[in-house]
């Protein structure tokens, strides 16, 4: 996992490594155990609205299926330029 | 080309490297740190990896779409004050119109595609800058 901007600042930590049970299908899905877990976490997490998801570095919604993915990223959305 | 890192940009430097491809028109933008609203720092975080490979995708795709002959992002990440260089996009065509709309193109899709995150700090208070919806209609325009 990696997380950025006031996601990171919220869970306090910028990575981790994480072995989510095999009902954790999702991106959705795996903010919602990480959250179960952890209130830095949850608070990180609350509105779902305001995350956004990258899966071995390639935007996705949260929706999308977690497959055999290696890097799992959670930010908020993005303010380059 | 595509640089993402924290040194100054050269603006002159920047516009000389495009200029030596033989365009026959050359558009640019350069985003600076604003100056009027009382920010006193402005840090830039990002993805390393995804940042290039998203800047690099924008610039394939405009490559490809206005059959240009040189396109540049240079992107500074770090902490910056007001007036310091943010970004600079270049792109280098046979004439004006495909250089001005890549560079639009890019500046508009780079805004809502590539994984940056910009910090305030004003006085003792920072803040998460949040996206404005203005930036979304802007990228939109340019899907095909």
């Amino acid at each position: 996992m990696l997380y950025f901007a006031w996601v990171r600042e919220r869970i306090g930590r910028d990575g981790e490594v994480v072995d989510p049970p095999g009902n954790v299908a999702t991106v959705a899905d795996l903010i919602g155990w990480l959250a179960d877990g952890s209130t830095a976490h949850a608070a990180a997490f609350a509105d779902r609205a305001r995350l956004r998801a990258a899966v071995d570095q390639v935007f996705v919604p949260l929706d999308a299926a977690l497959g055999s993915a290696r890097e799992v990223a959670i930010f908020p959305p993005v303010t380059g330029g | 080309m595509i640089v993402v890192g924290p040194a100054p940009i050269d603006v002159a430097a920047q516009f000389a490297a495009l200029s030596a491809a033989g365009a026959g028109g050359i558009a640019t933008f350069v985003g600076l740190v604003r100056a009027d609203d009382g920010v006193a720092t402005l840090e830039l975080e990002h993805y390393p990896g995804a940042t290039e490979a998203a800047l690099q995708r924008l610039v394939d795709e405009a490559r490809e779409r206005w059959g240009l002959i040189d396109a540049r992002i240079t992107h500074r990440v770090g902490a910056m004050a007001p007036g310091d260089v943010v970004v600079f996009v270049g792109t280098a065509a046979a004439h004006r119109a495909p250089a001005l709309e890549a560079c639009a193109f890019l500046i508009d899709r780079l805004k809502t595609d590539a994984p940056f995150w910009k910090k305030e700090t004003r006085g003792a208070e920072t803040r998460w800058v949040e996206p404005r919806g203005s930036d979304d209609a802007a990228a939109a325009r340019w899907t095909v």
